[in-house]
């Protein structure tokens, strides 16, 4: 087994300088979560059929529910392929990892991390998502090992009930890890019969471990964390996404995440992955960004209350409905008339443009690119960030529907921008997600 | 055309309507017995003499028993109905249906909506459980109509300012004509510049740009054209009736261009057929039309013939559509300005008509009227109910 692709997704939005941040905070906006960046991250890669999906976070949208089904539905994976949550603690990623290397399948990793506010996880953390196809056939990479240690410590922890989490002195957790990061990198590189990587990743929770990552194990080439500050479970997805964005054929990735233990995995780019990168490299989406207030960060993760325009919030989505309108909800299919080529987006049985009856055949739309035909800025309608940015958009090829517009720069949208489609949240209502797509502006 | 019509086999002989506004101090029943207490004074028949009701509300109860319960009726047929904001059309158009089947001699068609009591702002929708996807959930009423603007100012090339102008002097003329309506939410003249610069609701339209969120109800008595005189001296007569219920393809077909509402073109056209107007222009003294938001009043000029396409705007603007105008509408404001209890407002309309139509229109009154349309709308650009109908003071 090789790894077969990789892709990372990093959210537009950057915290603002009125918050105290210093530097980049990557976050989230109000409609992502771990399952929607998860289906981002990983939308590039599903091409290749994998075993298996494995969705790793800290954050998970729901409990007693499995998220990873939501980014299994959005993907349009076979119902055959078995799909999983791994979460609590940025380790589960490595776990995924594992499992994936094992039975040639994706790992994706997704966090959404909130401090308190004006605390340093609220400051150095990050949000995004990135996944790594693992599977038989012509890898971009060699998986050379793995090897995990497994240490009982109080260094990070989280109450289930709440958002913020806690940490002990930073200095207890790097004597705690430093020496399982040593000894974890040895034994995959002796195993492999190195001297040193070219490329070395060091994750953790554990700023003590982060800041001294170079000095611990040192790449021949470049020593790295995270892009992003602590990014949770994505982390070692997003460090290694980074590296191979950059790599050369040949050259060794050494991935270390020091979280309750080590776990390290040792790579070897292959000839392949210079013409097999991801399409958009992490350090493309970590530039630019735009800023947003502090507050309205805040409003973002329930922290602050914001009164709202003065309208009735939705009712949730209803379980059997949503169920008969899978395909559509989660995967944007439409149906296309077999008679004469009318598509219908959402999918109907009855054709509008020759009256055809049940002619149709299923068309996703999710993949392709769309212009607006006329928009408007609804500054009554209820949204947690309001005013929310509609669009009719007609689609390249056929088929038009309104829909909201995400990361919604009103000076950006006008008659005849071109649109592609994002998996967002619309809203939250009686704890259930309303998960659907949004335009974005290209 | 589909529709034979029933022109002159029934008559409206008695009306009632409430003062349209914030109500607080009035219910639901309250409203219903003032509007049917109205009518039927106005008819001068008493409750037990009414032989079938029709009660139209889009949210402020369901079933007969809405209607019979308030008012005590004693086993009567109720039916309530519901069409969107075309609701009050409705009502009347099923109880003239009632009545020239030959089912019944005597029925009261009523509407009626309490909005202000939810405490909040615009209209609220009660939708069946869904996948949560639709549009319509999220995107508000005047989000939706606010569409109508840059796509007509785009296909005629229209100066966006001078588009912001024609805009402004719907929501102006109808607050002229709503000062002269004691019966009226606004009865107030507004500026044109506390129009446009009112604040911004979805897209261009601001407050003003927007009908009134009201309470009200309106009824009326019909009965058989020949016994209309029985009851009146000044009956209207029925001449047209007309619904048209969109298959919502203009959200789906890119080739819909949000300039023109198709439910409204085939239910004028059916209407005309009815009546037997060939010329609306000339042949219609006044009209009640659903100016829900301003752009909605420019474009229905034209899906109802009265302009040209594309040339609504700038008849507007010369005040073609004016009090004074060569076809008045919404002489007694609109929804715009008289307010919009949706239930209500479809009969509301056929209230001008009734007032004008018998000279009872006040300082509104036009000179010597005979024939009146309304037009009532449910839905948004891409997908509607419409409804029109036309009433005259002439039988025959």
């Amino acid at each position: 087994m090789g790894l077969l692709a990789y892709g990372a997704y990093l959210p537009s939005y950057r915290l603002g300088s009125d918050s105290g941040v210093r530097g980049t905070r990557v976050v989230a906006s109000f409609d992502e979560d771990a399952t929607t960046m998860a289906v981002e991250a990983a939308r590039g890669l599903a091409g290749h059929a994998p075993g298996s999906l494995w969705w790793a976070s800290t954050s998970p949208p729901y409990l007693d529910k499995t998220n990873a089904s939501a980014v299994h539905a959005a993907l349009r994976l076979p119902s055959a392929v078995p799909a999983a949550d791994l979460i609590g603690s940025a380790r589960s990623t490595f776990a995924g990892m594992r499992a994936a290397v094992a039975s040639g399948g994706l790992v994706v990793a997704a966090d959404v991390r909130v401090g308190k506010p004006g605390s340093a996880d609220e400051k150095t953390g990050g949000d995004g998502a990135a996944a790594l196809l693992f599977g038989a056939g012509d890898a971009i990479a060699e998986v050379l090992g793995m090897v995990s240690e497994t240490l009982e410590v109080l260094d990070r922890w989280r109450d289930p009930q709440r958002t913020t989490g806690e940490q002990w002195e930073e200095r207890f957790g790097f004597e705690q890890y430093a020496d399982l990061v040593r000894g974890v990198a040895a034994r995959l590189l002796d195993e492999a019969g190195l001297a040193e990587a070219d490329h070395v990743v060091v994750t953790s929770g554990n700023s003590g471990i982060t800041k001294r990552a170079g000095a611990l194990v040192k790449g021949a080439l470049s020593s790295s964390g995270s892009p992003i500050g602590f990014s949770g479970a994505v982390d070692p997805l997003l460090g290694l996404a980074a590296v191979l964005d950059v790599a050369g054929p040949g050259e060794t990735v050494l991935v270390l995440s020091a979280v309750d233990g080590c776990d390290g995995m040792l790579l070897r780019a292959t000839d392949r992955l210079v013409s097999r990168r991801a399409a958009r490299s992490v350090a493309d989406q970590l530039a630019g960004g735009r800023p947003i207030p502090h507050l309205t960060y805040l409003s973002w993760r329930g922290l602050v209350e914001r009164e709202l325009p003065r309208r009735p919030e939705p009712d949730r989505p209803a379980g059997p409905p949503s169920a008969r309108a899978g395909a559509w909800k989660f995967g944007f299919a439409g149906s296309r008339c077999t008679a004469c080529g009318f598509v219908h987006v959402p999918p109907l049985r009855v054709c509008r443009s020759c009256s055809a009856v049940d002619a149709m055949e299923t068309v996703s739309l999710a993949d392709r690119t769309g212009t607006v035909a006329t928009f408007t800025i609804d500054r009554l309608a209820f949204s947690p960030s309001p005013p929310v940015v509609d669009v009719v958009v007609d689609f390249e090829g056929g088929g038009r529907t309104t829909l909201e517009v995400a990361d919604a720069d009103p000076e950006r949208v006008d008659v005849g921008s071109e649109v592609s489609l994002v998996f967002r949240r619309l809203f939250t209502a009686g704890a259930v997600h309303n998960y659907f797509w949004k335009a974005r502006v290209r | 055309m589909a529709s034979k019509g029933i022109k002159d086999a029934v008559a409206i002989v008695g009306m009632g309507c409430t003062r349209f506004g914030e109500r607080w101090e009035s219910s639901t029943d309250d409203l219903l017995l003032e509007a049917v207490g109205e009518a039927l004074g106005s008819a001068g028949v008493e409750r037990d003499d009414v032989d079938a009701w029709w009660l139209g509300t889009l949210g402020s109860g369901q079933s007969g028993l809405t209607l019979s319960r308030p008012l005590g009726i004693d086993y009567k047929p109720v039916t309530r109905v519901e069409n969107y904001c075309a609701t009050g059309s409705e009502s009347f158009r099923n109880a003239c249906y009632a009545v020239a089947s030959g089912a019944y001699d005597r029925v009261m068609a009523v509407g009626v909506e309490k909005l202000k009591d939810s405490g909040f702002s615009g209209l609220l929708r009660a939708d069946p459980p869904s996948d949560g996807t639709a549009a319509e959930l999220s995107l508000t009423a005047p989000a939706a109509f606010s569409l109508l603007d840059p796509a007509y100012t785009a296909k005629y090339g229209v100066d966006p300012a001078v588009m912001r102008e024609a805009m402004t002097h719907v929501a102006w003329k109808n607050h002229v004509n709503g000062a002269r309506n004691p019966k009226a939410q606004f009865r107030k003249e507004v500026s044109r510049e506390t129009i446009e610069g009112a604040l911004k609701v979805a897209g261009r339209l601001g407050v003003f740009d927007c009908s009134g969120v009201s309470d009200g109800a309106a009824a009326a008595m019909i009965v058989r054209a020949e016994d209309a005189y029985d009851y009146t001296d000044r009956p209207i007569f029925v001449k047209a009736l007309a619904l048209a219920s969109g298959p919502m393809r203009g959200g789906l077909d890119p080739a819909y261009d949000f300039t023109s509402f198709p439910e409204v073109v085939h239910s004028a056209a059916d209407a005309y057929a009815q009546a037997g107007i060939t010329d609306p222009r000339s042949e219609l003294s006044l009209a009640e039309v659903h100016d829900c938001f301003t752009p909605t009043e420019i474009v229905l000029m034209e899906d109802l013939g009265f302009a040209d396409r594309g040339q609504a705007w700038k008849d507007g603007l010369a005040g073609d559509f004016d009090l004074g105008g060569r076809m008045p509408v919404n002489v007694d404001g609109g929804l715009k300005s008289f307010g919009h209890p949706v239930g209500a407002s479809g009969l509301r309309m056929l209230y001008e008509a009734w007032l004008q139509l018998r000279g009872e229109a006040g300082e509104r009154q036009l000179a010597d009227p005979r024939l009146a349309l309304t037009h009532n709308l449910g839905g948004r650009p891409g997908g509607c109910v419409s409804f029109v109908s036309v009433v005259g003071n002439q039988r025959g």
